[in-house]
């Protein structure tokens, strides 16, 4: 199978006022097949949302993209013109944000709001995009299309709001969908649903989908592969399955290990503490030698401070960074 | 509704004890007319002194409005709030100002409720300053010990929120609400929005501060697994009631409501034997 998505080397990195570079992607490579579903995996400033804004090259002013290469459907979108990536954007890659009651327009109809986005990519006549929209509203919301095509974003709930800016991001039928954190301010309910509407879209649309989160949790029985990011760098990557429940990174490790998880209190309500990862994040930013997670690491060893650790194969397209299995 | 508590047995005296709270909006419609929305209907439940109570349920269930009543930062339409044996919806305000400093509330975002453009030392003093009968010196002394006791740094007292990553901002708001030693924090989601690790280490210092301090707590989450963690008892919200409430432990395991079974159902878990797998 020839891969949808082709990400080689991607450097990616910001300019802050004072004139200090903050890398913040540092030689990110993946590949992504078509219906797969990829979980990447990350904290606040591991790089996860560079990710989905890099790809679009949608970064802020004040980002680089150094070096690498974005392939999609035969084409380097780095090197794409703005006109080609117009085309691109929201029809063949659409990005689902976080906050749908800050990414939806608050005095639009959302039907409108669905029609605007078919038709800045269609020239068909304006009645075939009005059938085609409510085609989109009657897939998402079987059972009332459309009162809910008719209302304002504030008179809809947060799963539903979240089901517009869905509604939005697959109008036109696109190959790939990213979506940042896209159930993050939704509570768990709502999340279980949003999750099931993504993956029906999967099957329906053939979509393959780039799914960037901080909950370990949200991935399991849902991606089928995992990337997770520490410091702009991939730790580990491979079978949602695999990653999630018999995890080799030690960065991974301690992720889950930290999560509460099963439902028990053993100790007779003596309550016991989390185990954690020492230290935070700030020691990944400071450019050093050698392993961007070595600072907070239990297991380092003599090497990891030296070097940084290439990504070791373990089989079944799990990789892993990490001295620990080799390199 | 039968409430079922350690407390029951004990003939102890709850620290927080809310009974048939009710609090209703009134909201007009683009067409003029009235429409009741009751977001609180009749909530009754009470938490022991040095106890963690976790108040669960979905979105619009009323969890935060309950936060926001004990906190009288809105005042129920009807119900009373006992604290330490008193009603605090029916006192004076001026005696109820007295009361106020031993309910704290932490927010889910400390980015938002936080004072961009304040040290956090002068974040720290402002309770302090507000409440009066400090010395200068001893205020300083008081800031830098509260640092250490939600383990930050008094070196970074002269620094801004935005200097401090998500998790150190959290620990400033628990600090802040630390200051006029208050006998119970009400904390609204205030993990959900930290990344999985600093959640972990936020919820590790809200145990030790239980600990040492003897602190209560109430603890309003969508997230049952933390709550399983932290909490001795569980209330489970649904459409402004409380559904069910007992021990965390049998809730989770028994659970007797229809609400409380969906909202297990809805967990996000790593096990797969606990969560069955999304269906498409």
């Amino acid at each position: 199978m020839v891969p949808i998505l082709e990400v080689q080397d991607l450097h990616v990195s910001y300019s802050s006022s004072g004139g200090a570079s903050q890398s913040a992607l540092a030689g990110v490579s993946f590949q992504l097949m078509p219906k797969e579903i990829l979980g990447v995996l990350g904290e606040s400033g591991s790089g996860k949302s560079t990710i989905a804004t890099s790809l679009l090259k949608l970064i802020p002013s004040n980002g680089n993209i150094s070096r690498g290469s974005v392939f999609f459907e035969g084409k380097d979108l780095l090197r794409a013109s703005a006109g080609e990536l117009e085309q691109i954007r929201g029809k063949r890659i659409s990005l689902v944000y976080q906050e749908p009651s800050v990414a939806l327009h608050p005095t639009i109809r959302t039907g409108e709001q669905v029609f605007r986005v078919l038709a800045a990519h269609e020239s068909a006549a304006k009645s075939t995009l009005r059938k085609k929209t409510q085609r989109v509203f009657a897939s998402l919301f079987p059972e009332e299309a459309d009162r809910i095509s008719k209302s304002y974003p504030h008179q809809l709930s947060g799963g539903q709001q979240q089901r517009i800016l869905i509604a939005q991001a697959i109008a036109c039928g696109p190959s790939l969908l990213i979506a940042d954190e896209p159930t993050a301010s939704l509570d768990p309910t709502t999340q279980r649903e949003i999750l099931g509407v993504f993956r029906t879209l999967r099957e329906e649309l053939a979509l393959a989908m780039i799914f960037i989160t901080h909950n370990p949790a949200l991935l399991a029985g849902f991606a089928d592969r995992v990337m997770v990011l520490y410091g702009g760098r991939i730790a580990e990557m491979g079978p949602a399955r695999t990653v999630l429940s018999s995890p080799k990174h030690p960065y991974t490790r301690a992720l889950l290990q930290s999560m509460p998880q099963n439902l028990e209190n053993d100790n007779n309500g003596r309550k016991t503490k989390l185990p954690v990862i020492a230290g935070d994040f700030s020691a990944a930013q400071v450019p050093r030698e050698g392993c961007v997670f070595e600072p907070r690491c239990q297991e380092r060893m003599e090497d990891c401070r030296k070097r940084e650790p290439a990504p070791i194969n373990l089989g079944e397209c799990h990789t892993v960074c990490c001295f620990k299995y080799g390199g | 509704m039968e409430v079922e508590t350690s407390l029951s047995g004990q003939g102890m005296q709850p620290l927080l004890k809310v009974e048939k709270l009710v609090k209703s909006y009134e909201r007009k419609n683009i067409a003029g007319s009235r429409e009741k929305l009751l977001a609180l209907d009749g909530v009754s439940f009470a938490v022991a002194e040095g106890t963690t109570l976790a108040v669960v349920g979905e979105s619009g269930s009323g969890k935060s409005t309950l936060g926001l009543c004990i906190t009288c930062l809105e005042s129920p339409t009807s119900g009373s709030i006992w604290f330490e044996g008193r009603d605090i919806v029916a006192l004076a305000e001026s005696e109820r100002r007295r009361l106020r400093p031993q309910i704290q509330l932490i927010f889910q975002d400390p980015s938002n409720s936080l004072n961009p453009r304040w040290s956090l030392e002068e974040i720290l003093l402002e309770p302090l300053t507000l409440q009066g009968g400090l010395k200068r010196e001893e205020t300083k002394q008081r800031a830098a010990a509260l640092m250490a006791q939600v383990g930050l740094s008094s070196d970074m007292l002269q620094r801004l929120p935005a200097q401090l990553s998500g998790g150190q901002r959290q620990r400033l708001a628990i600090a802040r609400a630390l200051a006029l030693e208050p006998k119970i924090l009400i904390l609204d989601e205030a993990l959900s929005a930290l990344d999985c690790s600093v959640q972990a280490q936020i919820a590790n210092l809200l145990v030790e501060l239980q600990r040492t301090l003897g602190m209560t707590y109430l603890f309003i989450t969508h997230d049952l697994a933390m709550a399983a963690h932290i909490a001795d008892e569980i209330a489970v919200m649904n459409r402004g009631r409380v559904a069910e409430q007992g021990p965390a432990q049998k809730v989770l395991r028994q659970p007797r409501e229809q609400i409380t079974r969906q909202l297990l159902a809805a967990m996000p878990s790593l096990e797969p034997a606990v969560r069955p797998p999304v269906e498409s």
